[in-house]
């Protein structure tokens, strides 16, 4: 079912939540947070995802993972339809796939060590026991720049880096194929971020690791991807390589995400024409009709506002869903 | 002497220490700086660096025990903000110098309305009725650009996007028209999108009332376009000072260096690699006070920095370093 060479492929994935009221907890609505979408990501590809807070962006990744029962559509792991797995089958595809999440203080469990959280994973697939499972915790410590003797300590007495190196190891430990980065540095000081985004890109490379990267940040997913995703209102508005991503961007809504990025250097940034986008994203639960970003794009037609614009190839592999791009 | 009337705020050797169980611990130790009437500054630094801790000490926030303000003079509008009453305090802080926090979430008071908690301080301070207080507060709120503000006035903060709410901030801050706004991380928390349009606010707002901006960051590349001076901060003191331009052309400082580089840049072509600044800031109860505070992460680092602690000097027109490597730092850069 999937082309060669991909090692996910998402085909018309919909998530969509269900909105309770009344006495009867009955359902009234639907919150659509991913409304049909498909993308690829290559063997040792990362692809950036990015988009506002809300625009569905975390559950695209939750889905991949099967963390959600999604509501339709397909997920294809090296061939496999995840969503046609069950039980033992599915956890024993689950350690391919890892997830590093946003918040390191949210994440780590203040009660257990740092060699407990990273190792937990190794005892709950049955992987290695007694004096192997110690050195593979020390390693693993060891592969993300932190000492094997502060495995004894607990979460609060490191860093916001230190902890995410934490969770970095904690989804190493089971050698996956796969991870999703769901805003990996985006809770971090700049100087920390960049270690930690050097740190993810040497791993990618030494063990021959695939990303989802999602970020907000622009300038942080075009450096650290090969291709990025533009995601709006669950919707993916366009998908190209990083390089052409800041040369060539077609739809409207990607060009304003890029001019709102600032530049640290006041001789180039003030020379920039900004894009202000006006307002909040809208409610998935009642989204705009045809294109979901009509109401704040400057280039709207009454075309924008009837009709859905369709994800087309445009050459090179860059993907774009605007009517006004052709 | 129309130099010195022209200072808003004037920041001089300011020691604020925290004595805490691993002893003292020096947060802000010997800050000077300076903002003029109108003027934007920014102010960066990592994390726990002292960059909050200076804000609150002006704002005379800093809680007693375990923190106080140990030294130097803080002269606001022409007084020693550090001699007068504390009823004196109150009638200042919020109405000559505001603040907006980091956290809108946490910041504003879940259980008033908005309208409420932005005619609190219009009543306190400006002794305007209620009327006119809830009238004024719709001002504010169509005025940092809330949508719809007539009937978004009575509803509560939970109700507002994370955006939205640091709006309301910012229009609680501006409410009194204050001398002088201090900005805690007013972005960190929120998209970029939403970071531009609410820098964007500030901005204009500082253009149409002359008020002084304070614009605390971790990000150099946040500020670039809209402070006119950069004060960095390392451990609690100032390693260089200097107006925007300069600071990021031609630092002479290499944490500015480090921290400049350490933002991905859109507009150049990618690289392999980012540059780090390894370590982690230093522990301010353990730091020893006889060594340049940034020479264990310092690529750059010869013994004399490991042996003295450079003071702040003069390295250019309105520019100032601690450094002893200044002069060489852009050779160094260069060399790699």
């Amino acid at each position: 079912m999937t082309q060669d060479g991909n090692l996910i492929e998402i085909k018309n994935l919909r998530m969509f939540f269900p909105v309770l009221a009344g006495v009867m907890r009955r359902k009234v609505a639907d919150v659509r947070a991913v409304d049909d979408i498909s993308f690829y990501i290559k063997k040792g590809e990362t692809l950036g995802l990015v988009g506002e807070s809300g625009c569905g962006k975390t559950t695209t990744g939750r889905c991949i993972l099967q963390l959600y029962r999604i509501s339709g559509g397909e997920v294809y792991f090296e061939g496999t339809d995840l969503t046609k797995l069950k039980g033992e089958s599915l956890r024993r595809m689950r350690r391919n796939m890892q997830l590093i999440f946003q918040d390191p203080y949210a994440s780590l469990d203040p009660r257990m060590t740092c060699g407990d959280i990273i190792g937990e994973p190794l005892l709950v697939h049955n992987l290695v026991k007694g004096k192997e499972y110690r050195e593979q915790v020390a390693e693993l410590l060891h592969m993300v720049e932190l000492e094997p003797r502060m495995g004894v300590r607990y979460p609060h007495e490191f860093s916001g880096g230190q902890r995410q190196r934490i969770g970095i190891a904690r989804a190493l430990a089971v050698r996956p194929k796969f991870i999703v980065c769901d805003e990996p540095v985006s809770a971090l000081d700049v100087s920390i971020q960049a270690q930690i985004i050097t740190l993810l890109m040497r791993l990618r490379e030494e063990l021959n690791l695939t990303y989802l990267f999602i970020a907000h940040d622009l300038s942080v997913v075009r450096h650290i991807s090969d291709r990025v995703a533009v995601m709006y209102l669950g919707k993916i508005m366009e998908v190209t390589h990083s390089d052409e991503l800041y040369g060539n961007p077609l739809h409207p809504y990607t060009q304003a995400l890029l001019s709102a990025v600032p530049i640290p250097d006041p001789s180039v940034d003030r020379k920039r024409k900004r894009i202000l986008l006006t307002g909040d994203v809208p409610s998935p639960v009642n989204p705009p009709s045809g294109c979901h970003f009509h109401p704040r794009c400057s280039l709207a037609a009454d075309a924008c506002k009837e009709k859905e614009p369709e994800l087309k190839d445009i050459g090179n592999e860059h993907w774009v869903a605007c009517h006004r791009t052709f | 002497m129309s130099a010195i009337a022209d200072k808003i705020l004037e920041v001089k050797d300011l020691r604020t220490f925290f004595y805490v169980q691993e002893g003292e611990l020096r947060a802000v130790d010997g800050l000077s700086y300076s903002v003029d009437k109108g003027e934007c500054v920014g102010l960066v630094g990592e994390s726990a660096c002292g960059k909050s801790v200076s804000a609150l000490s002006v704002m005379r926030l800093i809680p007693y025990p375990p923190g106080i303000i140990v030294g130097g003079e803080i002269t606001f509008d022409g007084r020693d903000l550090l001699k007068v009453s504390e009823e004196e305090i109150r009638h200042i802080r919020g109405n000559r110098i505001a603040m907006v926090f980091q956290e809108p979430t946490t910041s504003l008071n879940p259980v008033l309305t908005v309208s409420r908690q932005l005619s609190e301080s219009l009543e306190l301070h400006r002794g305007l009725d209620k009327r006119a207080s809830a009238e004024e507060a719709m001002k504010l709120l169509r005025l940092v650009g809330i949508p719809d503000a007539e009937r978004r006035v009575s509803d509560y903060p939970h109700q507002f996007s994370g955006g939205m709410q640091q709006r309301i901030m910012i229009a609680m801050a501006l409410s009194c028209n204050p001398a002088l706004l201090i900005a805690d991380e007013p972005t960190t928390s929120v998209d970029v999108t939403v970071q531009a349009q609410l820098l964007e606010i500030i901005n204009n707002l500082r253009t149409q009332f002359g008020t002084a901006v304070i614009i605390i960051t971790h990000n150099l590349g946040v500020v670039a376009r809209y402070v006119d001076r950069v004060n960095v901060m390392y451990a609690g003191r100032l390693v260089e000072s200097g107006p925007t331009d300069i600071i990021y052309g031609e630092p002479r400082h290499p944490y500015t260096v480090g921290l400049i580089a350490s933002v991905p840049r859109l507009d150049l072509p990618r690289k392999r690699g980012l540059h780090v600044i390894p370590g982690l800031p230093p522990n301010l109860a353990r730091l020893p006070r006889t060594i340049c505070a940034f020479s264990p992460r310092c690529k750059y680092a010869i013994d004399k920095c490991k042996q003295e602690r450079p003071a702040l000097e003069q390295v250019g027109k309105d520019h100032y370093a601690a450094c002893f490597r200044s002069s060489e730092v852009r050779e160094l850069v260069e060399a790699g």
